[in-house]
């Protein structure tokens, strides 16, 4: 019974976070300004280190875990150096 | 190491399915916001939303699910949610004076002008409410 | 020895966290977390003062508590539009503090409750711009910031 309870639930959730992914794709991809474009980008790989997580849940694994603690952390720095890029024209000053 | 869902008890697979669900529907409509809202400055509140409780509402679903299925407390889920309350609003923050200086660069919008500048500030960028 | 005992000391969380709570590990984290914070006082940053830490839990009691209420606020406004009368706009608040932590810890908390954004700081005159996504009155605002995290923020830092 509660396989059952916690499995729907994973796939619930599973599902809401594919279809938040693809409405931030569609972001990325109108635009219409650069900003919308990286929040966009923001926005999908959080969305999809929460999709891994779901993962880990759903099949009890842990090393799910770790690919999401590396997303998130990766999927910063690359969110910051664009927005740098945005502001000023070049990443390193 | 692996657990399987069949292991924990009933009222622990609920609040599991809970705090899934709640976390993955704010993310949902997040991601909707995003993509509703009319001006880019209004678009930058929506992502918060799956920022703020959606990581909570999961990473909360992966800490009970890991604790009680495994019997010994698993809590480093909490670090991808500190790390991801600390790291967002430095993203959002830099995104957003990026579009501040390119809509005053460009004289586009209503956007308020330089506070405390001593050029004159346009009538038509006084902050509106 | 220890130039930032706090800095040190959440490393070695952070290190048993994701390796497991054992003696071994409390080693080798206590290890990597001192030439951490060595390499970290190298850099010289300002040092953050924490007058009144134990205010630290209050402040996170509230903070979590209008995340919460802001998330359901947004949400709503977002599947069934913005009522009446509301709307969304800049907002310049003066602050009277000038702690750099305490700014930062400001503006996280602003910035990752859902609705308010901090967009710019002004070191000149001390405004902040905000932008808010649903605001009936202006001032409201202005003086739920100020008492309900500018105080505390104060009390803790500076």
């Amino acid at each position: 019974m509660s396989a059952i309870i916690v499995l729907t639930a994973v796939s619930l959730a599973q599902f809401m976070l594919a279809a938040a992914m693809a409405i931030a794709s569609i972001r990325m991809f109108r635009g219409p300004r650069a900003q919308d474009r990286i929040i966009g980008l923001d926005t999908l790989y959080i969305n999809a280190m929460l999709l891994l997580v779901t993962f880990g849940i759903g099949t009890g694994r842990v090393i799910y875990f770790e690919a999401a603690l590396v997303i998130g952390m990766l999927g910063f720095v690359a969110t910051v150096a664009l927005a740098k890029f945005l502001m000023r024209g070049e990443v390193i000053e | 190491m692996m657990h399987s869902a069949a292991d924990i008890p009933l009222w622990a697979a609920v609040v599991v399915a809970f705090f899934l669900l709640v976390g993955a529907s704010l993310t949902l409509i997040g991601a909707i916001g995003f993509l509703r809202l009319p001006t880019f400055y209004e678009r930058i509140h929506a992502p918060t939303l799956g920022t703020s409780w959606g990581i909570g509402g999961i990473m909360l679903a992966s800490m009970i699910f890991f604790s009680i299925a495994s019997s010994r407390p698993v809590l480093h889920e909490i670090l991808i949610g500190i790390f991801v309350t600390v790291t967002t609003p430095v993203t959002f923050m830099l995104l957003a004076r990026a579009a501040l200086h390119r809509d005053r660069a460009e004289r586009n919008g209503n956007v308020p002008e330089k506070q405390g500048s001593s050029e004159e500030a346009e009538p038509d960028s006084v902050p509106s409410a | 020895m220890l130039p930032y005992p706090l800095l040190t000391l959440s490393l070695i969380i952070m290190w048993m966290l994701l390796n497991g709570f054992t003696l071994g590990h409390f080693v080798l984290g206590a290890v990597v977390a001192v030439f951490a914070s060595w390499s970290m006082a190298s850099l010289r940053p300002d040092k953050p003062k924490l007058r009144k830490w134990h205010l630290l839990p209050k402040l996170f009691g509230i903070v979590l508590y209008d995340i919460v209420r802001s998330n359901l606020a947004v949400a709503s406004v977002i599947l069934k539009g913005r009522p009446e009368g509301h709307t969304s706009g800049f907002l310049a608040v003066p602050l009277e503090m000038e702690d750099r932590t305490a700014l930062a810890f400001l503006a996280i908390i602003l910035t990752s409750t859902p609705g308010s954004a901090w967009l710019e700081y002004d070191s000149g005159d001390r405004t902040v711009l905000l932008h808010v996504l649903d605001v009936i009155d202006e001032d409201q605002w202005i003086e739920m910031i100020k008492s309900r995290y500018e105080k505390l923020l104060m009390e803790i830092f500076e």
